[in-house]
């Protein structure tokens, strides 16, 4: 088949292919390019070579089981797409989720924020060649995933955030670590500063290519740090503020240009503004409820269950910390049958037990009333939104995603013509495409 | 509320009985549009004064059953009133013809071409109207209800 690219291009022109399997290119996509000699004439770009179903996956699983599809989406900020869903289920459900969950989840969020800035722009800064930079971005960011691991349990598919609030507590020396992770952050943040702001090569580089206007921006649904980039002044965070955003204290970023060092220079000042909010969060949270001791294991749970005074509790050691029955009041909904039960009542009560079974039991479980409803969070790289048709059943009628990046890419044809093949790639990078949830 | 009277009666007043119906649906007002003047009313909430200037999102849902059968669904933004529309149209099986938004918004073209792919509407005036996730010579339309879950169309034979 003759691509749309191949019709329009001149005789003369030189065709070149870059991808779908490049060196440069996170993620598989293609992007062909008409050349005149070292200049972009024309473009196209093929994407859909990580497309897995996604949606209609969704519609095939329980509002439960397919939580995990979405940590896949964006897989390094799983936690802001886990978040994204749950609010949309959330608000069709009309739950209120606990003050303390709604820090946790503001937490995970910004910690999230920072990665995904972290890594894209690690990204973009090596592949023009500041191998160093790349490096300091990539050791901040396992700091910050440290930290999300031990709590979540998972480095990147998190599945952290649940219906109704969160998995579990933050772990006991959460506050340490955070400092600690948020110290290496802003350390590598101030070095990366000193290295590249007024680096002749990088500025070179990056000033004056891929200029986006704020029309454009708007025209092609920019939305997060690119379109903020163009001067726009949009965050979900502060437009239409959920969870506890607006009882925090901070700025939007904006870019004057549009331009790719626009594009790095607002994702390093929304780190440091993500930095800010963890850190008053850490300061306004709830307090945890504290630690029970004398837990003994499952196996024991059930055999103690059968000789079980009525007032006795027997308490049993959480295959995460911080998912203890004490805790749920903190962390969870208190709505019925929006969350699983507490595995102290699934192995120690009857009562326990059949509520566990109606939970995951096929055509039972959660099941929100008939509906539409979009809601969407601000993303790593916009706005991200969720789009459910519910019919009243177990699963989904329809389920759709925005992704921000889909809208952002769409633009890159225009983004690059008339640029060298140099910048094609850092521009591809400031763009931050992530495969998952381009293609879906 | 207030909000949703204001844009009713704009609208009535502007295109009379193409406009079905206004509600509001948690919290967001829903427009339900006759198929024909969705691209008109799309255009005319665009522009100022209504300022509606971007598109977020572009999708479809298969009533299968129901009749008609799709329904196309569109979100629109305004920036300056920081405020969300949901405009929807019906699109019955046998005319499955829509009008693009391609020469409205540019994240159009993209979005049109994925609501082509996966359940095969047809939008006239779009400039190139291709498969976008899916490739070429796929057959049938992934996201409609009558799409099996575990069909597989291998471009390459699997090797028995």
């Amino acid at each position: 088949m003759t691509t749309r690219l191949q019709k329009e291009a001149r005789k003369e022109s030189l065709m070149i292919n870059m991808g779908p399997s490049h060196p440069a290119m996170h993620g598989t996509i293609r992007i062909m390019l008409e050349l005149d000699g070292e200049k972009v004439r024309n473009s196209e770009v093929e994407v859909g070579y990580l497309h897995r179903g996604f949606e209609k996956t969704c519609e095939n699983k329980t509002y439960f089981n397919l939580l995990p599809y979405t940590d896949r989406l964006n897989y390094v900020s799983p936690l802001i797409n886990n978040v994204g869903y749950v609010m949309t289920l959330e608000k069709l459900m009309d739950v209120t989720v606990p003050e303390r969950a709604q820090y946790i989840r503001v937490i995970m969020s910004e910690l999230s924020r920072i990665s995904d800035h972290l890594t894209a722009l690690a990204a973009m800064t090596m592949e023009c060649g500041a191998f160093t930079v790349f490096l300091y971005y990539i050791k901040a960011r396992e700091e910050i995933w440290k930290v999300i691991e031990k709590t979540t349990g998972a480095r990147m598919t998190t599945s952290y955030i649940r219906i109704g609030g969160v998995r579990c507590d933050l772990h006991p020396d959460f506050k340490k670590d955070v400092d600690r992770a948020m110290k290496v952050t802003r350390d590598v943040l101030k070095d990366v500063k000193g290295l590249l702001d007024k680096n002749k090569i990088w500025i070179d580089r990056t000033r004056d290519v891929a200029v986006v206007s704020p029309d454009m921006a708007v025209n092609y649904g920019f939305t997060g740090p690119c379109l903020r980039a163009s001067g726009v002044k949009y965050d979900v965070r502060k437009a239409r503020p959920y969870l506890i955003y607006d009882k925090l204290d901070w700025v939007v970023p904006l870019g004057e240009n549009g331009d790719n060092f626009d594009r790095y220079m607002v994702r390093m000042k929304e780190m440091e503004q993500s930095l800010r909010m963890v850190e008053q969060c850490i300061e306004q949270i709830p307090e945890a409820v504290p630690e029970a001791k004398g837990e003994i294991n499952p196996h024991e749970a059930i055999k103690a269950a059968r000789t079980q005074k009525p007032d006795e509790e027997i308490r049993l050691s959480p295959n995460l910390k911080g998912s203890e029955k004490e805790k749920y009041p903190t962390i969870l909904s208190d709505k019925y049958g929006v969350k699983v039960p507490p595995k102290e009542d699934t192995y120690t009560t009857m009562e326990g037990l059949i509520q566990h079974f109606k939970f995951f039991m096929k055509g039972h479980g959660i099941r929100p009333p008939k509906g539409e409803v979009y809601f969407s969070v601000e993303g790593g790289s916009g706005e991200l939104g969720y789009y459910i048709v519910s019919d009243g059943s177990d699963r989904p009628y329809r389920l759709h995603l925005r992704g921000p990046c889909f809208h952002i890419v769409s633009a890159l044809e225009e983004m690059i013509k008339g640029h060298y093949i140099a910048d094609v790639i850092p521009t591809f990078g400031s763009t931050n495409m992530i495969g998952g949830e381009l293609d879906r | 509320m207030e909000h949703r009277q204001r844009i009713e009666e704009q609208l009535k007043k502007q295109f009379d009985e193409k406009i079905r119906s206004v509600t509001t649906d948690l919290g967001d007002i829903v427009i339900q549009v006759q198929k024909e003047s969705v691209a008109e009313v799309l255009g005319f909430l665009k522009h100022k004064p209504q300022d509606y200037s971007m598109l977020l999102d572009l999708t479809c849902v298969d009533n299968k059953g129901k009749k008609p059968r799709f329904e196309m669904v569109y979100h629109i933004f305004s920036l300056s009133k920081n405020h969300r529309l949901r405009i929807k149209c019906r699109v019955p099986e046998q005319d499955l013809k829509v009008e693009s938004l391609c020469s409205l918004w540019k994240n159009a073209n993209w979005l049109e071409r994925e609501v082509y792919d996966m359940f095969g509407i047809q939008f006239s005036g779009h400039p190139d109207l291709r498969r976008l996730f899916m490739y070429h010579g796929f057959e049938g339309y992934p996201l409609r209800k009558d799409y099996p879950l575990r069909k597989r169309q291998p471009k390459i034979r699997l090797r028995k």
